[in-house]
């Protein structure tokens, strides 16, 4: 029967292995960030930059900006995740710990989920508590403001999470940066979506709460499905 | 029955009874063809309110279903191909692809040219437009990753993997899209209430769909028979077919 199921999905370990496999891997993740403090600070730098870019590119007129703002904002922290990406497996598969980290007795879902996790912490987190701030340069206020950095707070994993699969996918692939965006980009469409829809609705005085509600149920499912979908395309990577 | 299946998993075993079936199939889209254009063009009437832009869906129409089937049928391939680990099933999903990407092509162009004339724009965001639109990327994002790998082995389970996870995903896109277009802009045209549909137009839209099906598997199954020969370009029995014989004479 075992022949049927990939390998991937039949987890047998020791009881609390993919509670310890996910700290160990996030631990991990995080102290490598944390030590090129200067990588982590362009990345933000970009994201702060292209939000920068729009009202210099459009006329900054409060109402339009008001309009705007909370879509360039996702957009702009779509494409600082995407950048950050490649590094999630890349160093790792570069210099073998991955092969390493693949064979050990820990699940690699849980592993994989420990890294997109970090990437997250470095990423995702840091753009969702700068969103206030970039909204003071949208014209964005009140209440708008909470919400925008509220589900960036909630949407932004599952661009970490989907941005994982594309990354692992993409191991070992010619075409790099371009070649993930392209697998990564369609997939977050819903995330932008109602990430943006939610601030648009508390505007026009509507409940976010919808919004909240589906971002929420895609982080769900892509906290069930996307370590799994990572860790077969990171033994597809390694074979 | 399982053996008769496991027989035509053998590349070797599907690439004759692809080659019988694929001329089989390519006569019935001619054929299916004809008639429906015959249909669509002479028989049925000038549409009251569209003119004769309405003709259009004769190729639009079969051209979306079959965009967003064959993504389907591509990720049932893909699920094959993991689960059971068979070449063929991969080797069926990536012939699949490229007729994915140009059916979805096809209904966005011809979608442009018929909204032109009855909506005034080529392009609206409108929700089915923007997901068919994504979808399109979807296929594109398949065929980039094939090219990007080496390796045909990885590249059809990385494929694979790609592929359903587009799958999981081709619905939510969809629900959102449409979620956000009746958010956005309060849409003057409805595509949803469709007027009913004259009997004979309907039929000759029904014809142009088998034709367009008939069409993709003939198409499918002689690009898996190129496939197979590039791939298996090793083995002996290859190397025996009449037809390789001949070439080499």
């Amino acid at each position: 029967m075992t022949t049927l199921v990939p390998a991937t999905f039949v987890v047998r370990t020791e009881d609390g292995a993919v509670l310890r496999a996910f700290r160990w891997a996030l631990a991990r993740d995080l102290k490598l960030a944390l030590r090129s403090k200067a990588e982590l600070a362009v990345q933000l730098l970009f994201y702060v930059i292209v939000a920068t870019l729009f009202p210099l590119a459009i006329a900054p007129e409060r109402p339009l900006l008001a309009a705007l703002g909370p879509g360039v904002v996702w957009v702009a922290a779509l494409l600082a995740s995407l950048l950050s990406l490649p590094r999630l497996f890349a160093t790792d598969a570069a210099d073998g710990t991955l092969e390493q980290i693949a064979h050990s007795p820990w699940p690699l879902p849980a592993l994989v989920s420990g890294k997109m996790m970090a990437h997250w912490l470095t990423t995702g987190l840091p753009m969702a508590l700068l969103a206030p701030i970039l909204s003071v340069q949208y014209a964005i206020d009140g209440v708008a403001v909470w919400v925008l950095a509220g589900a960036l707070l909630v949407g932004t994993p599952v661009l970490s999470m989907l941005g994982g699969i594309g990354a692992a996918l993409t191991l070992g692939a010619r075409g790099g940066g371009s070649l993930l965006a392209l697998l990564v980009l369609p997939l977050c469409v819903p995330v932008l979506i109602f990430g943006a829809g939610a601030v648009d609705a508390v505007r026009a005085g509507l409940s976010v709460a919808p919004h909240f509600a589906l971002l929420c149920a895609g982080l769900l499912i892509a906290i069930v499905g996307a370590p799994l979908a990572a860790a077969a395309a990171v033994r597809i990577a390694l074979d | 029955m399982p053996s008769t299946w496991y027989r035509y998993a053998s590349p070797a075993t599907f690439y004759a009874f692809a080659g019988h079936w694929a001329r089989l199939f390519a006569l019935a889209a001619a054929l299916l063809c004809i008639a429906g254009l015959y249909v669509g063009l002479l028989v049925a009437p000038t549409d009251a309110q569209q003119g004769e832009a309405y003709r259009i869906i004769f190729i639009h129409v079969p051209a979306a279903w079959m965009s967003m089937f064959i993504y389907l049928v591509m990720a049932f391939w893909s699920a094959l191909a993991l689960g059971f680990n068979t070449r063929l099933s991969a080797m069926m999903a990536q012939a699949l692809t490229p007729t994915g990407a140009l059916m979805t092509f096809i209904a966005l162009w011809t979608g442009a040219f018929w909204g032109r004339p009855t909506w005034g724009t080529y392009w609206a965001w409108d929700a089915r437009m923007t997901s068919e639109l994504i979808l399109l990327f979807l296929y594109f994002g398949v065929m980039a990753l094939r090219n990007a790998i080496d390796d045909p082995r990885r590249a059809d389970r990385a494929c694979s993997v790609l592929t359903l996870v587009g799958a999981v995903n081709v619905p939510i896109i969809y629900f959102s899209v449409q979620w956000w277009n009746t958010l956005h802009q309060g849409s003057t045209i409805s595509m949803t209430t469709a007027p009913k549909m004259a009997a004979i137009m309907l039929t000759g839209m029904l014809l142009m769909t088998l034709a367009a099906w008939a069409y993709t598997i003939a198409v499918t199954l002689v690009r898996v028979r190129a496939i197979i020969v590039e791939r298996e370009r090793g083995a002996t029995w290859l190397s025996q077919l009449p037809e390789l014989r001949r070439m080499r004479a």
